[in-house]
């Protein structure tokens, strides 16, 4: 098994302590950050090749590059710790299980762009993880390694940790930025981007829990260490949730090169004897999905965009024979309906729209139209809406249908299901 | 009607969350999850009172506590049930989970047993889809769930 490097003290029982994560080396990657000068951090970052782990992918390094140099008021960073995307569950192992690893993230991150004050959003669902996060904050503090003068080095820091409410959007960095400012959650028109105008108004970094987790190892070991681990366009490791349909759900780390298919059936143990896997969701739910013929595909961002899909959030949910495919789009469907902030018309009307011809399905009132209409409806919006997350609700729609047309094909003629005779819309019976 | 006001002590927690934010305003959630420890539910009257303490509007406040769902407008039980019946949780079973649960209450998704101990929700992925299928019980997050998992809780909620 490859070198773990986001999860490598989780076996410690007490891996959450201060004591533990020093025992293995911890704060001394903030102590060789701060010998090394800002912008040797920035240009080791860079040199990784790590990419947001949130979702989007985007150039770690080359995200904090867009921090205007000549500016008066603060830079903040804001951790987003809003992990919502429906099979993605990692963050929730950092925040709890090696909480100092973030913060030395955020520490070497803050130092790098010239911050002096981060905020952390954490999910309002998250109470265990958001005591134990806040606990680890009070711990550092107590040690000198958050608050004034930090390490000697002149370095002041301050995190403040902030809990969400409720409400899938706010995960996106612009609806996040609104929340954390006391509005609704919603998302604004980029640009500006948030490195220019975030946060209270001030150059904002958002980066994601993970994405953070990595550089305290970066900086230890070096970008081009980080770097020779992944594929050409993307370092590193990264850890992806499983769920579903296998015999071992729970958190893999893998490098970002390796295939789908090694992760379903060396890692989580395939989807169980005598049970054909039917498909797989690579990316957290607003990923395309992929057919058991597609798995043979590398999980980096390039290696899943080429196979149509994406990386996302790592959230990889495994579907086998016994699943419903448009009982599954409308449990999708009825998320995407229920999440829109209602901003943009096509983004409200069109997830309320194909929710309703999912229902209409799957009670057997479906139209033989139904499954191109969903097609169209979904592309009209491309295009036209404030954020991404209209985008990814597209995923889903256009991928299932186009891929498992015949089942829904099956549910109109016949008002019921061919893969689960007898039970439409009932889910599997629980064990 | 009894009137709505913080303790001093927690007006002291207003004002030093207030504080820790560049806006006095970034603490209105802070606030109002404040509020509903407090006060049980946001009411209109608690809207108000809180709006007060920010200089916003009510109507503002209201538009917060409303896009939010963990924000509640209606008294709720001594104990939340909140089911998820996102992707990986439907696969292995939420609505056979729900069914469940409807029935030993005696209660649908989104009501109080008239004992007032339980209220039960639908949710949405709460990313906990490794111990699928799932709930959350007031803080804490319990599953994979079977129906004899579901009668302990159950049991164990006063
Ligand atoms: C609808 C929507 C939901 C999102 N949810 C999350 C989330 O829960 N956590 C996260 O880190 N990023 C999420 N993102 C991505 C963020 O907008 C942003 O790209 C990310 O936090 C940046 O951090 P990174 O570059 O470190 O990945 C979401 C994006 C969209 C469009
Ligand atoms: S795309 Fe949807 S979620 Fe995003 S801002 Fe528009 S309405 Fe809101
Ligand atoms: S789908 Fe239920 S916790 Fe994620």
């Amino acid at each position: 098994m490859a070198e773990r490097i986001f999860t490598r003290n989780f076996d410690r029982a007490d891996s959450h302590t201060l004591a533990a994560y020093r025992a293995g080396g911890g704060y001394e990657a903030l102590r060789k950050a701060i010998a090394m000068g800002p912008e040797a951090v920035a240009a080791e970052v860079k040199k990784s090749n790590l990419r947001g782990l949130g979702g989007a992918g985007f150039p770690t390094g080359t995200k904090w590059g867009f921090v205007p140099k000549q500016r008066s008021g603060p830079v903040y960073l804001v951790v987003n710790a809003d992990e919502g995307e429906p099979g993605t569950f990692k963050d929730r192992y950092l925040l709890e299980r090696d909480p100092h690893a973030l913060i030395e993230g955020m520490l070497i991150a803050a130092y790098a762009i010239g911050c002096e004050t981060s905020f952390i959003y954490i999910r309002g669902e998250y109470v265990r993880p958001w005591r134990i996060f806040s606990d680890a904050v009070g711990e550092a503090e107590a040690a000198g390694f958050v608050g004034t003068n930090i390490l000697g080095a002149g370095f002041q820091h301050r995190i403040v940790v902030h809990r969400g409410a409720g409400a899938y959007i706010c995960g996106e960095e612009m609806g996040l930025i609104s929340s954390l400012e006391g509005k609704k959650g919603w998302p604004k028109v980029k640009p500006p981007f948030p490195a220019i105008k975030g946060a209270f108004g001030q150059p904002t970094v958002v980066n994601n829990v993970e994405t953070l987790c990595a550089l305290p190892p970066i900086i230890a070991r070096g970008g081009e260490w980080f770097a020779g681990i992944g594929t050409k366009s993307q370092g590193g490791t990264r850890m992806y949730s499983v769920s579903g349909h296998v015999v071992r759900p729970g958190v893999y780390e893998l490098p970002v090169s390796a295939t789908l298919r090694e992760l379903i059936y060396e890692h989580a143990g395939g989807v169980g004897a005598g049970r054909v896997l039917k498909a797989v969701v690579p990316g957290g739910s607003s990923a395309a999905i992929l057919t058991a013929a597609e798995i043979d595909v590398a999980m980096d961002v390039d290696g899943l965009r080429n196979a149509g899909t994406m990386a996302g959030s790592a959230g990889v949910i495994v579907m086998d024979e016994t699943t419903c495919i448009p009982e599954a789009l409308y449990v999708v469907a009825r998320f995407y309906a229920h999440e829109s902030c209602g901003q943009c018309t096509p983004c409200r009307e069109c997830t309320g729209w194909i929710y309703k011809i999912c229902g209409r399905i799957l009670a057997g009132k479906g139209v033989p139209q139904d499954p191109d209409t969903i097609v169209d409806v979904a592309k009209r919006g491309i295009g036209t809406t404030i954020c991404a997350f209209y985008d990814g609700a597209i995923g889903p729609y256009i991928s299932y249908v186009e891929k498992f047309r015949s089942e829904f094909d099956y549910h109109i003629a016949h008002g019921a299901c061919d893969v689960r005779p007898g039970q439409p819309g009932a889910g599997r019976a629980a064990p | 009607m009894s009137a709505v006001a913080f303790s001093a002590a927690h007006l002291q927690e207003v004002r030093r969350l207030q504080a820790l934010y560049p806006e006095r305003r970034a603490a209105l959630l802070p606030v109002l999850r404040l509020a509903q420890e407090t006060f049980g539910h946001i009411s209109p009257e608690v809207e108000t009172y809180v709006a007060g303490l920010f200089d916003l509007s009510p109507a503002h406040v209201h538009e917060v506590v409303t896009f939010y769902t963990l924000f509640f407008q209606e008294p709720v039980g001594r104990h939340v049930l909140a089911v998820c019946h996102n992707l990986t949780c439907s696969l292995l079973g939420a609505e056979d989970v729900l069914a469940h649960l409807e029935e030993r209450l005696g209660i649908e998704a989104g009501e109080t047993t008239p004992d007032g101990r339980v209220t039960l929700f639908r949710v949405e992925c709460l990313c906990a889809c490794e111990i699928a299928p799932m709930m959350q019980v007031d803080d804490d997050f319990v599953g994979p769930l079977t129906r004899e998992r579901i009668d302990d809780v159950l049991e164990s909620l006063r």
